[in-house]
């Protein structure tokens, strides 16, 4: 198959400190433009959050980072998204390959109404031809990496949708990990979770930073200072400030960052 | 702050506005400012006592040092509430971790003023005198209480500048004491009958020296608040080269 060759080429250069750069990012959504001039660094292996307030534009530079966007009309991004040396933006970019690369996890747990097993294995067949045993490998692998094996591992043949939500956003990161992304994009994925899911997931994250460069969208500004390596805060579309998240939350360099940090924006 | 207005408080928890936040912050900052003010007071009194040789009014210093402490506890229980309820970032985390270090110092401030009033009540018990260092235990305590004073203000009013040039005081105040225990040294060596008043007086100083040391400790809890930076256990001297002296 030629996709695995691509892959396993690209699996060579997860080695590297591969990152994603944004240069002069611009969005649109029909007239209306969303993120103005994003210039920002994605780092290898580490965990870079995006947080500021509602309508920001925080989510929207998450969904352009795999072309998420690309599923609606009227929605476009200008300028240069630099991944493993090509820009993603660019018309002849495989969008597929390119999202089984760049994985995302959405803010509602979203599993398929299939059995666990089927929801993992599911994803892997579009990109690869595994034996049964193989599969079988890849699943528990995926389950194991997420953190549910020890849940599921003697149920897989039980619907999906049968998990709690903390179980059913684990299982959204088993089949985002199982076709072997080097990117996983998490779009608020523990606004919908109780407090101990929540603390699940982001052990997780910090697990998964090991072999995984994450990028994450939070409003809970605390998640964003307990789970992330780099932090972005964004208003109005721009990156006010960027920086290691200890010194975001400790002493930011902006009056503006420090304002929504503290609480005091308005 | 008494139990019922801790109870009023209580009943606005609900409310998690900013402006409840806010209003957190600085009630704990009026408290510190009310503890500075009853530490200058203390010292004020604690060095007149023992300049004037006051047995009563050093007794009332050495009582009053209880009210310092039920302030730094509940100080203290202000701060850890205000993290677990409010989880303060950036300056405002800055601020609360800072408070909390200076009530400490604070509260050894308080301590060593009451050394000041003991040591002149025990002074007074005796019937030797030595006139001579007087007058520069009143410099040396002169000087401790204006670092006190600069480093309330400073702390009050995130003054950076004034904080670095109070650091810079206090290498007088440790010449000063090394100065005095020097001449007390000959006066014990001379006429040992001098040495139970003699150490009297070093107890004072020393006290009072250290009263320079905890305001210094303040003044780089003061540039922690303003600039984010920890410069304790550093050379000012290089650190701020500008240091207004």
């Amino acid at each position: 198959m030629p996709g695995n060759t691509a892959t396993s080429d690209q699996a060579a250069d997860m080695t590297t400190d591969t990152t994603i750069q944004i240069s002069n990012l611009d969005f649109y959504y029909g007239d209306f433009q969303s993120l103005k001039n994003i210039n920002l660094t994605i780092p290898a292996k580490k965990v870079t959050a995006f947080i500021g307030p509602s309508g920001c534009g925080k989510s929207t530079l998450l969904r352009t980072l795999n072309r998420m966007y690309d599923l609606y009309p009227r929605q476009r991004a200008e300028g240069q998204i630099l991944y493993q040396g090509r820009n993603i933006l660019e018309p002849g970019v495989d969008v597929n390959m390119l999202r089984a690369r760049i994985g995302m996890v959405f803010q509602k747990p979203t599993p398929f109404p299939m059995t666990i097993y089927e929801n993992i294995a599911f994803g892997v067949r579009l990109y690869e031809n595994l034996s049964q045993g193989a599969m079988e490998e890849r699943v528990e692998w995926a389950l194991k990496k997420a953190a549910l094996w020890s849940e599921v591992g003697d149920k897989l043949n039980k619907s999906g949708l049968s998990l709690s939500g903390g179980q059913q956003q684990r299982l959204c990161i088993a089949r985002c990990v199982a076709v072997k992304p080097e990117v996983l994009l998490l779009d608020e994925p523990t606004s919908a979770l109780d407090p101990i899911s929540t603390a699940k997931i982001e052990e997780l994250i910090t697990e998964l930073k090991e072999d995984y460069t994450i990028a994450i969208v939070t409003h809970n500004m605390q998640q964003g200072a307990r789970c992330s390596d780099y932090t972005a805060y964004m208003y109005l579309g721009e990156v006010v400030e960027a920086g290691e998240t200890d010194q975001i939350f400790l002493r930011p360099a902006k009056k503006e960052t420090q304002d929504y940090i503290t609480g005091r924006f308005g | 702050m008494s139990d019922t207005n801790d109870r009023a408080e209580n009943g606005m928890w609900t409310e998690h506005s900013s402006k409840q936040y806010d209003l957190d912050l600085e009630a704990i900052r009026s408290q510190v400012l009310l503890m500075g003010g009853l530490i200058e007071k203390q010292f004020r009194e604690a060095m007149a006592a023992f300049l004037s040789g006051d047995i009563v009014r050093a007794e009332k210093v050495i009582r009053g040092d209880e009210e310092i402490n039920r302030l730094e506890v509940a100080l203290d229980g202000a701060c850890s509430q205000l993290i677990v309820r409010r989880q303060p970032a950036a300056n405002d985390l800055r601020t609360v971790m800072a408070t909390s270090k200076v009530i400490t110092d604070l509260e050894r401030i308080g301590d060593e003023i009451t050394k000041i009033a003991r040591s002149g009540r025990d002074m007074q018990s005796r019937n030797t005198l030595i006139i001579n260092n007087f007058q520069s235990i009143k410099v040396i305590g002169d000087h401790a209480g204006g670092m006190l004073h600069d480093a309330l203000d400073a702390f009050a009013r995130k003054d950076r500048d004034l904080a670095i040039k109070l650091m810079g005081m206090d290498k007088v105040i440790d010449h000063e004491f090394h100065e005095m225990m020097r001449s007390l040294i000959t006066y014990m060596t001379d006429e040992p009958q001098t040495i139970a008043p003699a150490l009297d007086i070093l107890w004072a100083a020393k006290a009072i020296e250290r009263v320079g040391d905890h305001s210094t400790n303040i003044a780089e809890y003061v540039i922690y608040v303003v600039e984010g930076r920890d410069i304790r256990h550093m050379d000012y001297m290089k650190m701020f080269p500008e240091r207004p002296l």
